[in-house]
Order: C-alpha cells, then sequence, then structure tokens
C-alpha cells in the first residue's frame, strides 16, 4: 500500500513519526516532487487567493499525490494543552482538502487536547484503517515516537555545539517548513554560509525549553508554533549577532509576533524576510548583504 | 490627575460599553471620535503590514483617544487573532511615546469578567460584588435590545416609503439609550420603539430579495470597515438577515455552535475556528430555504474565513446558490466594492426573472 505525504506545512515536524510509523505498518512513502512553480499555480486553483505560500504548495503537492498513491495523510491540529492554541489555518486542513479535491482517501487524526484529553489516540485509530491488527499499530506508534524524540534530541544537542565555534552566528527564526523547503530558503541559506555566517535554527531548540522562556518576553501568546520560536530568541540571545525573521506574506500569527519581537529586541540587529510568489533573489540578496554589513560594522564600532 | 477611560469602537455598541464602565467605575469615561478617514489612517500608519484590518482601526481609535487626554485604555477582543491585539497594540503605543495604562480582559483566549472586576475594584473601592452583576445585567440588557431592535430595523428599512425613516428613529433612540439608567427604562424604551418601528408605513412586495450577510464578526458589525454594505443592500430593497451580533457571540455562541457542526456535517468534520463553523452552517442553512443570495464579508487575510471561503463555493455549486466573497482592506476603494455589488444585484434579479 502507497501513503502519499505532502512536504508542506507539517511534515517537517513530524517526518520520522510519520516515516517509520507508515513503513512499520508495511506503506510505502510516496513523497511529491521539489517544490517549483508549477506546484504553486497548481495549488492556486485549489486555494483562494489571499491564503499563504506553503498552504498554497501544500494543495498542489496534495494535487500531485491524489494518483500516486492509496491514501494521503492529512492531520487536523488544534490544540496541544488547555492554554495553548495553534494557527487557524491547521484547524480546518482536513476539511479544506476533502472538500476541495472530493476525495475520501484521506487518513487523518485529530488532536485537540482542549476538548478531548485522549485525541493523541486518534493517530492509533488512523492505524487501524490500513492494518487491523492493533498490536503491531500501537508497537510500531511507540517506535515512532521514540524515533522522534532521538531526532529531535540530537538537532538540539547539534546546535549546541555550534555554539562554542567563533564565527559570526545569525539566529534564524522560521517554521520549519519554511526552512526546510528549498524553494523558500534555499538561496537566503546558501549566501549566508558563503559569507562564513554559522545559522541557528530557531525551531531546533528543544520545546520544553522555548515554551518555557517565551513566557518572560511575551506573557499572553497563545500559539504553541510561533512560542517554540520565540523561546529560542531568549535562549540564544547573549550567543549570536544578529536576527533574521522569515514569513510569508499573509502569515496570520507571525504578523503580529514578528512585529513584536523587533520592537522589543533592542541591542541586537534584525532583519524581516517576507516571502511573496513574485520575491526576486535579487532583492533578497541585498537585504542580506547590508544585513551583514550592520553586523560587521557593529562589532568594529564597540572595538 | 483625572482618570479617563477610553476604549475602541465597534459599531454603536458603545452605548452599553459606556454604562457598564462609568456606572462600575465612577470614573470619566471617554467614548472616541467616530471612525473616519483619519483613524484609519493613524492606524495603518503604525501597524504591521498585513495584520488584518480591526488592528488597525483599534489603533486608530487608541490614538485618537490618547490625544483627548485619555489615559486607561481597555482592550477585550478574544479569539484567533483578537486575543494578541492587547499586547502588540500596548508595546507600539509606548513606543510612540503616550503615557497610559493598558488593561486586557482576556483570560485563556475569553473576555473574564472577574478580571473587569478587579479593573473596576481598584477604581472604585466602593463597588461590590452584588453592585457589579446588577450593572453587568442592565449592561446586557441594553446590548440584547439594541440587536433585537435591529433585526427589525433590517427586516423593515429596506421597504420604508418616506427614505430614511428609519434610519432618524434610530438615531434618536440611540441618543436616547445613551442616558439610560436601569433595566426597566431599557426595556421600556424598546418596546416604545419597536411600536414605532411598526407603525412606520412600508411597502413591502411579495416577491422581494432575500440575502443572508455572514463572516468575520468586525467587518460585519462595523459599518465603517466594510463601507456601510449593509445599508447600501439596503437601499436596494433586499431584506437582509445577519446572524452575528454580539449578544450572539457573549451570550449564544457557548451552546449553539455544536450544533452548527452537526448542521454542517456533511461538508464539515471539525471545527474550522471562529466564526468559520457558523458561516457555513448559516449557508447551507438559507441555500435550503432557497435565500437568494449569500454575501461573506471578511477582512483581508482572516484566516478562519478563509477555511471556510472554498467549502462555501462547493455549497454554492451544489445548492445553486450565489456567493459573494468580498474581503476589505484599509487601503481599497469604495467605488470598486459598489461596482461589485451592483453586479451582484443585478445577477440576482435576472436570476429571479429567469425562474
Amino acid at each position: 500500500m502507497k501513503v502519499g505525504i505532502p512536504t508542506s506545512l507539517l511534515y517537517y515536524r513530524y517526518k520520522y513519526l510519520w516515516i517509520t510509523y507508515f513503513t512499520k505498518l508495511n506503506c510505502k512513502i510516496v513523497k511529491p516532487s521539489p517544490t517549483t512553480i508549477k506546484t504553486i499555480n497548481l495549488g492556486n486553483i485549489y486555494s483562494p487567493d489571499e491564503t499563504c505560500l506553503p498552504y498554497k504548495i501544500y494543495m498542489g503537492q496534495i494535487y500531485e499525490l491524489l494518483d500516486k498513491c492509496n491514501y494521503i495523510v492529512v492531520p487536523r491540529i488544534c490544540s496541544y494543552n488547555n492554554k495553548e492554541n495553534v494557527c487557524v489555518r491547521f484547524n480546518g486542513l482536513y476539511d479544506n482538502v476533502v472538500n476541495c479535491f472530493k476525495t475520501n482517501n484521506i487518513l487523518t487524526y485529530n488532536i485537540d487536547q482542549k476538548k478531548n484529553k485522549l485525541s493523541y489516540l486518534s493517530f492509533i485509530k488512523m492505524g487501524l484503517k490500513i492494518n487491523k491488527n492493533i498490536f503491531k499499530v500501537i508497537n510500531s506508534y511507540i517506535k515512532a515516537l521514540i524515533i522522534q524524540k532521538k531526532y529531535n534530541k540530537n538537532n538540539h544537542n547539534y546546535q549546541e555545539q555550534l555554539l562554542s565555534i567563533t564565527n559570526k552566528k545569525v539566529l534564524l527564526v522560521a517554521h520549519p517548513y519554511l526552512i526546510e523547503e528549498p524553494y523558500f530558503s534555499k538561496e537566503i541559506i546558501n549566501y549566508l554560509t558563503n559569507n562564513n555566517i554559522t545559522i541557528l535554527h530557531a525551531y531546533k531548540l528543544h520545546h520544553k525549553i522555548a515554551k518555557k522562556l517565551s513566557l518572560s518576553i511575551s506573557p499572553t501568546l497563545y500559539w504553541t508554533y510561533s512560542k517554540e520560536l520565540i523561546g529560542a530568541i531568549k535562549y540564544y540571545y547573549e550567543h549570536i549577532d544578529g536576527i533574521i525573521f522569515l514569513t510569508t506574506f499573509p502569515c496570520g500569527p507571525d504578523s503580529l509576533v514578528n512585529e513584536l519581537m523587533i520592537r522589543k529586541i533592542e541591542d541586537k540587529p534584525t532583519l524581516n524576510l517576507i516571502i511573496d510568489e513574485s520575491t526576486s533573489t535579487a532583492g533578497l540578496e541585498t537585504r542580506l548583504e547590508s544585513f551583514l554589513d550592520i553586523i560587521n560594522t557593529k562589532e568594529k564600532h564597540y572595538e | 490627575m483625572s482618570k479617563i477611560i477610553s476604549f475602541p469602537h465597534i459599531g454603536s455598541y458603545y452605548i452599553p460599553v459606556k454604562y457598564f464602565f462609568s456606572n462600575i467605575t465612577n470614573q470619566e469615561i471617554l467614548v472616541p471620535p467616530p471612525i473616519t478617514k483619519k483613524t484609519k489612517n493613524l492606524g495603518c500608519k503604525y501597524s504591521p503590514d498585513f495584520v488584518c484590518v480591526p488592528f488597525k482601526y483599534n489603533l486608530g481609535n487608541y490614538i485618537e483617544a490618547l490625544e483627548q487626554k485619555a489615559n486607561i485604555l481597555v482592550q477585550a477582543g478574544g479569539g484567533c487573532r483578537y486575543g494578541y491585539y492587547a499586547e502588540l497594540q500596548e508595546q507600539i503605543l509606548r513606543d510612540l511615546g503616550y503615557k497610559f495604562t493598558f488593561v486586557n480582559f482576556i483570560h485563556n483566549n475569553h473576555v473574564s469578567i472577574f478580571k473587569i472586576y478587579k479593573f473596576a475594584k481598584q477604581q472604585n473601592h466602593k463597588l461590590n460584588i452584588f453592585k457589579y452583576f446588577y450593572y453587568l445585567i442592565s449592561a446586557l440588557t441594553i446590548l440584547v435590545t439594541m440587536d433585537l431592535l435591529d433585526k427589525y430595523y433590517r427586516k423593515l428599512s429596506p421597504f420604508e416609503e418616506v427614505k430614511s425613516s428609519f434610519k432618524q428613529q434610530k438615531t434618536i433612540y440611540e441618543k436616547k439609550l445613551l442616558q439610560t439608567t436601569g433595566i426597566i427604562k431599557t426595556i421600556s424604551l424598546y418596546f416604545k420603539y419597536k411600536k414605532i418601528y411598526k407603525n412606520i408605513k412600508i411597502n413591502k412586495p411579495s416577491n422581494h430579495l432575500k440575502v443572508v450577510m455572514l463572516g468575520e464578526l468586525y467587518s460585519l458589525m462595523e459599518p465603517y470597515s466594510s463601507y456601510n454594505i449593509e445599508q447600501k443592500l439596503m437601499d436596494y430593497n433586499v431584506e437582509i438577515t445577519r446572524h452575528t451580533t454580539m449578544t450572539y457571540l457573549l451570550l449564544q455562541k457557548k451552546f449553539k455552535l455544536r450544533y452548527y457542526l452537526y448542521k454542517a456535517r456533511h461538508y464539515i468534520k471539525y471545527h474550522l475556528g471562529a466564526d468559520a463553523t457558523e458561516s457555513v452552517a448559516l449557508t447551507l442553512k438559507y441555500a435550503k430555504k432557497k435565500y437568494d443570495g449569500i454575501v461573506h464579508i471578511k477582512s483581508f487575510g482572516c484566516t478562519p474565513e478563509l477555511n471556510a471561503t472554498s467549502i462555501l463555493d462547493k455549497i454554492s455549486s451544489d445548492y445553486d446558490i450565489p456567493v459573494v466573497h468580498f474581503s476589505f482592506d484599509a487601503s481599497d476603494s469604495e467605488t470598486g466594492m459598489i461596482t461589485r455589488i451592483e453586479a451582484f444585484y443585478d445577477m440576482l434579479i435576472n436570476k429571479r426573472n429567469s425562474r
């Protein structure tokens, strides 16, 4: 059996969880081809014009996957605990996909801890649709969870090692679906690494630490994914020379959170990059170049 | 220094808010000047680029209030992005150099009445919990009666014989409502004006058009932000039904949401966030009732309503009911909106005639 997983939005957060879970259940995993303009144009047909770019790519990828596999994984996520929410985009993901493509071959699970304390069990329920053996499903779920945790821990430890390097360091504050997607971030990361800058990723910090630290910067923030990013600013603040915020055009949470962060950070240079469908690479490079100039001159100034 | 409390506008709901806060805090309440182009420009100048429009209007209201010497600002918006407005708005206003105290009544994404009580107790030591609840209930009475009367307004005023006769009565009613002192006076005022509304001469044709307005709450309840689209449709003799009111949001939503999800079960399995579930359920309800059209309005980039958009389109093709989407930003023109609403109206008339 073939299971298709779109790589936009939540894939890079649950990569190892999903892959090990489905391979343990004897499924073959199908990924969409790398994102190009064609994917976005396809996605444009199936989404309203004002939606964010990752969502358009998501819809384009699902269109591509529909004929290639038996099932597609589309989770619905609402809240991870009583006090937090996620961006409303993820609340309607499943219903939008079902209504736009008119298919029933969709594997879904619903995480809504606010309403239902046992909502994590829906992940196991999803597996029962493929494999009727419940012990095998539970077993593979537990194994997948362990591997995902290991991966997260490795990410965190790797970043800790980077801190001891004497290079200039820049913290990249962006959702994983922007950084790991080459279509968005390839040029930015290439440019920074070519200029001997070490990049720290905000999303790689251990989520529990990040959430705790985020309270001291923004006490009323309630978006889980934003909290995890904001906490990293506090955690790495002493080690970094500058902060880059990366968002796509009408991103709801980022429009407020990034503005607040830029206003609150006083003595570190910040850069707010907004990616659009029509963003040119030349424009990005000029802005990055001047940002690096600021970082370099700032140090000279203090000497 | 005397304390002056101020709050952002939403429609004509400043009346119950002013009544409530002036009674429980015993301080001076400043109703910010009505929203104009100046408010919009001020708000746009200092807000982030792609934040939704209510943020910009609220910020404009605050700046105008601060310039009139207000020094306590109140924010009580909850849900989706509204819940996070307060923190950023406070920061922006502080960066502009104003001096004030900012009070946020949101707890866990909902308006918390105990937070309001705490705030009022700080301002007014004589307040006790019985007084507080008395004023809370009478403020809610004002709010509910306003909404009930508005329902009649929407039902009857499109067919008035003498132009703007309903509007005149409404302004007089709101002026009188500002001076009410208690529950009984409010209710008697409601019945009085209900009678007056019913006595105004109307000329209702048997085959008039019926349109439902739904979508995001601020665009629906604040006429300026949607270029008064509701009034414009009424001028074409179209009867309008609207479910999103303050009464619904504060008192009924909690109980009705599950029912709406059940009603829309063939299209959606889960809640879409904010008011999007209602949008889907109501579209379905009125499509089955054979209404003529649906006007779906939202502010630019409103994520929950965008979730609903593609589902509304599907219902539109399944049940053969026209749906028009409007999204309002601070910089788009009124003329474009008028052209589109005219075209929509013409289409409805043609459709009616061809049947």
